[in-house]
């Protein structure tokens, strides 16, 4: 039997499970986009089919790194910018979980960029919301990673003379195989697309547009949303890696000129996920590595047997 | 020390097999019955550049490569077999030769490949010969090579006339090359082992006086390295998730363990930087796996935020150290203690780990265990600190020390009818409530019924909700804080301490040290005292939680202490001062930092001149008052 029981179970489940039964106090301001994330991610929960114990959100460190004390789950609220790795290995040891990473601009495309970049290259199985909100909420309105340019704040003074990131770009070139952009300003759509991104079998990367009333009235995250599915003018293939990266570059380029386009840009479902490569290569065990532990029958193999080669 | 010893230096080009042929040949010497210990010199660079590796073999107990040797085979080095015309190679070619003479002891032999070198290019070779008694067998090993196979083979040539003159009996060699060596090239090398060994043998005087002795061992032994040590008491411990940045020379253990653990349902992961690979350690270890991480100076500090979440979310984490001279990049390949201060202290916060720095290989196997174990039963982060002396080193250990049973037991976890049964999930599972003695809280694993918690780097509560409330706060510090009373209690209470004593307990006179410096301390030790001083020496491994009451005791009555420790700082003996509160008035540092580790005679000099001023201290050492000038 296994210790970890939570996984094998199937029933229906609440949305309500999510919310934790001792609220802690949120400390989000009135408006916040993070409340639109933790909407849409305990909204998608039922659809994906897993239970608040069969789930382990990582987060980084901001305001979008609290998003694990209002989701109730196993959580892990790590550093700044290496929600990542700590999600990735915590998959690798038990595969059975749902893993989530969640963390802000600033974490994932600033401090966490080299993790984005390789953990998207080895497509580990699991699902990466950025909280974009083109500005460092927690740390008091400094210029991020995906300001705009020219954009003017405590530390950038003269506006800075940097162009943003392209987030849905890099993210494909790095090897992911899913990649979306939604916005809380669209609870619906960015429900489905959350649950899309974790049933997805690879590394899943959501670009999740948030609005920061306090330090940042001037981002687009306002706007209203087109969706590059639903219109007609957006006719391209998400499953074709160029017109993929093409729709990904008008939608990075427009978002400055204040047109958002969100929804699905690409998916691949072809990719073995970086656990599979694993596995196909001998790499990695079939049964997840934290069961072993509590298999009384499991034969520990020792160094004495290998002791010979120094004979 | 003997005089019966043999202290055999293979010297020649970095990436000509010299490394592989002296494993042969010091597993060689350990199958004929003998203790053996081995010390690697190179250089920071791949091909080229000279180097050497040193094998010391008694037929009593070596803990240390000795002071000087009485062996040199001198090979060419390997731009003879290929150069390069783009590039400058100033005196390389003489260098097996130039660069070793100077601790060739008197009486001692040198092979040289006359194919390869040419003595007229030494400076006063032949004045030097006759002035110290060397003999000296110029032989054409290259050219051996070349007829019977390629010239690479030259070092089995070597190994053929090292034999002859030492009269070792060429099976073991045989026996070994056969094990080692694919089909293809067997044969040859065989032919050139016997024909050179035949060689000398005829037309050579080998009645020189260098001989290795005969001896049989009480029990079996096995020639393992430090960092063997170490990844095989990760192993035992049941440790099968590694994650890891190469950086010499903690990339020994992290190739060991890699090329072990798939093979044994483990994961070793090579990722992008070193605060990832300590982050993975840390969610894989979250997950439920027994994880390890590691890295030398430049990336440890890397680690240096990872390790503090691992502390606060108490997720058990064990991180290998493994130094080398600093600052920064510092000396890549040389030995230094210079960290010691950086892993005691790094990470923000008052900050709490456990660090042991073992002496030897045998110790490196056993600490690594207790490490697992403590970091598992006590939710903590512990470190094991060595260096790259200790890392590549090969020594004879006891097989019998790899008796004990594997421990797979990743420490208190809760049952799923624990959860369900029990009190701790109003809202959350409890993970963080205080209920035993020894500070440690029960914690669930991802994917658990019922067990679901917040772990946060931030201060929690013991639901694991952020919190900044004062009370709470000094509870939370305090409990994780008295882990390390729990621990020290534990380590005292053990059948075998890490600390090791050697020496007459009355001594006048004390050496203190730690790590890799322990079997040079106790031969000098030795050799103090047959000169009539009264010494006696500890090897501290435990750096935290420090015992003070050993260390403390051990000072009692003795009138003066030398701390030797290879750094600039003396940041041993200001951390025994720092622990202990103590011994000011007594303690004087011996530091050496030159990028070479200490040897015996380091060491009664350093005593030596410190004592009595019979002895001036190495050129290459410093001795320093703990009270100052
Ligand atoms: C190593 C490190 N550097 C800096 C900080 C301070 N810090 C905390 S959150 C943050 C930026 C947060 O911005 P973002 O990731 O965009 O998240 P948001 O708050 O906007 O959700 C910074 C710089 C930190 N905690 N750790
Ligand atoms: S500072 Fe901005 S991002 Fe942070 S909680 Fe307030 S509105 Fe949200």
């Amino acid at each position: 039997m296994s210790v970890f029981n939570a996984i094998d179970e199937e029933r229906d489940i609440d949305v309500n499970e999510f919310t934790p039964s001792l609220e802690p106090q949120a400390t989000w301001c009135p408006g916040c986009g993070d409340f639109g994330v933790l909407k849409a991610l305990k909204q998608a929960m039922p659809e994906v089919g897993r239970t608040p114990d069969e789930t382990l959100l990582v987060t980084g460190i901001g305001c979008s790194g609290k998003l694990s004390s209002y989701f109730q789950s196993y959580g892990f609220h790590s550093i700044h910018g290496r929600s990542l790795p700590v999600a990735r290995a915590a998959k690798l040891a038990n595969p059975d979980l749902e893993v989530i990473a969640a963390g802000g601009d600033g974490d994932g495309y600033g401090i966490g960029g080299n993790h984005f970049m390789h953990t998207a290259r080895e497509n580990h199985d699991m699902t990466y919301i950025v909280f974009d909100n083109e500005i460092f909420g927690l740390t008091k309105g400094q210029t991020s990673p995906t300001s705009p340019k020219g954009h003017k704040s405590k530390t950038q003074p003269h506006g800075s003379a940097k162009s943003p990131i392209r987030p849905l770009s890099l993210a494909l070139t790095s090897g992911a195989s899913y990649v979306a952009r939604t916005a809380a300003v669209n609870p619906n759509q960015a429900k489905e697309i959350l649950a899309e991104a974790m049933e997805h079998d690879g590394f899943a990367h959501v670009d999740f547009l948030t609005q920061c009333p306090t330090w940042n009235k001037d981002a687009k995250q306002y706007v209203p949303y087109i969706d590059v599915q639903d219109s007609d003018d957006y006719d391209f293939d998400v499953h074709d890696r160029r017109e993929a990266a093409e729709a990904m570059q008008e939608a990075e380029e427009s978002l400055y000129d204040g047109q958002v386009l969100t929804g699905r840009f690409y998916i691949d479902e072809d990719r073995p996920s970086y656990q599979q490569e694993k596995q196909s290569t001998g790499d990695m065990p079939e049964t997840p590595l934290a069961e072993r532990y509590f298999d009384d029958d499991y034969e520990w193999e020792r160094s004495y047997d290998l002791l010979d080669r120094h004979k | 020390m003997t005089d019966d010893e043999l202290i055999w230096r293979i010297a020649g080009g970095s990436g000509d097999g010299i490394d592989s042929t002296s494993q042969n040949f010091a597993k060689a010497l350990m199958r004929s019955g003998l203790d053996v210990f081995t010390h690697r010199h190179y250089p920071s660079r791949i091909r080229g550049g000279h180097t050497y590796v040193e094998i010391r073999a008694s037929d009593e107990e070596v803990k240390s490569r000795g002071d000087n040797y009485n062996f040199l085979l001198a090979l060419g080095d390997s731009f003879a077999r290929n150069p390069q015309e783009e590039a400058y190679y100033g005196d390389e070619e003489i260098k097996p030769l130039t660069e070793n003479l100077d601790e060739l002891r008197e009486g001692g032999v040198i092979i040289y490949d006359s194919g390869l070198l040419d003595t007229d290019d030494v400076p006063n070779f032949d004045q030097r010969v006759e002035e110290n008694d060397w003999h000296v067998f110029d032989l054409d090993l290259r050219g051996l090579a070349k007829e019977y196979g390629r010239e690479i083979m030259r070092n089995t040539a070597g190994i053929g006339a090292t034999c002859a003159i030492i009269g070792l009996e060429l099976d073991v060699v045989e026996e070994l090359m056969t094990d080692a060596m694919p089909e293809k090239i067997l044969e040859p090398n065989l032919e050139i082992l016997r024909e050179s060994y035949e060689d000398v043998k005829e037309n050579y005087d080998t009645d020189v006086g260098v001989t290795v002795p005969e001896s049989e061992h009480e029990e079996e032994p096995v020639l393992i390295s430090g960092s063997h040590g170490i990844a095989y008491g990760a192993m035992d411990e049941g440790c099968r998730f590694i994650a890891g940045y190469p950086m010499t020379p903690w990339t020994d253990v992290f190739t060991i363990m890699t090329q072990h653990l798939p093979d044994l349902g483990g994961i070793s992961e090579q990722v992008e930087d070193e605060i990832a690979a300590a982050a993975l350690a840390i969610g894989a270890s979250h997950a439920g796996a027994k994880a390890m991480s590691g890295s030398s100076g430049g990336g440890f500090a890397l680690m240096s935020e990872p390790l503090g979440l691992a502390e606060i979310t108490e997720t058990p984490l064990v991180l290998v150290e493994s130094m080398r001279a600093g600052p920064s990049t510092g000396m890549p390949t040389k030995p230094e203690q210079g960290d010691l201060e950086h892993v005691l202290y790094t990470s923000q916060g008052d900050s709490n780990r456990v660090v042991f720095a073992p002496g030897d290989a045998r110790e490196s196997y056993i600490q690594t265990r207790k490490a697992f174990e403590l970091a598992y039963n006590y939710q903590i982060p512990t470190i094991v600190l060595y260096d790259q002396k200790l890392s590549g080193g090969h020594q004879t250990v006891p097989e019998s020390v790899f008796d004990e049973e594997p421990n797979p037991d990743i420490g208190k976890v809760v049952t799923e009818e624990e959860i369900e049964e029990g009190e701790r999930l109003a809202g959350r599972f409890k993970r963080y409530r205080y209920d035993g003695e020894d500070g440690v809280s029960p914690r669930s694993l991802p994917g658990q019924k019922g067990g679901n918690y917040l772990a946060s780097g931030n201060e929690h509560n013991e639901a694991g909700h952020i919190s900044e409330d004062a009370d709470n706060r000094v509870t939370q510090m305090d409990r994780r804080m008295s882990k390390l009373d729990a621990i020290r209690d534990e380590l005292d209470a053990m059948d075998e301490s890490h600390q090791t004593v050697y020496g007459d307990e009355d001594a006048d006179y004390a050496i203190l040290n730690f790590g890799s410096t322990k079997g040079a301390v106790e031969e000098a030790v030795d050799v103090l005292n047959d000169d009539g001083h009264s010494v006696k020496a500890m090897n501290v491994s435990d750096m935290l939680p420090f015992p003070k009451g050993e260390v403390n005791s051990f000072l009692e009555d003795v009138d003066e202490a030398l701390v030797v420790e290879m750094n600039a700082t003396a940041q041993f003996r200001r951390h025994i001062q720092g622990e202990t509160g103590r011994h000011g008035d007594i303690l004087y540092s011996l530091l050496k930092y030159d990028g070479n580790p200490f040897e015996p005679a380091d060491i009664v000099d350093g005593f030596e001149s410190q004592l009595d001023g019979s002895a001036e201290p190495a050129h290459n050492t410093r001795i320093e008052s703990a009270r100052g000038d």
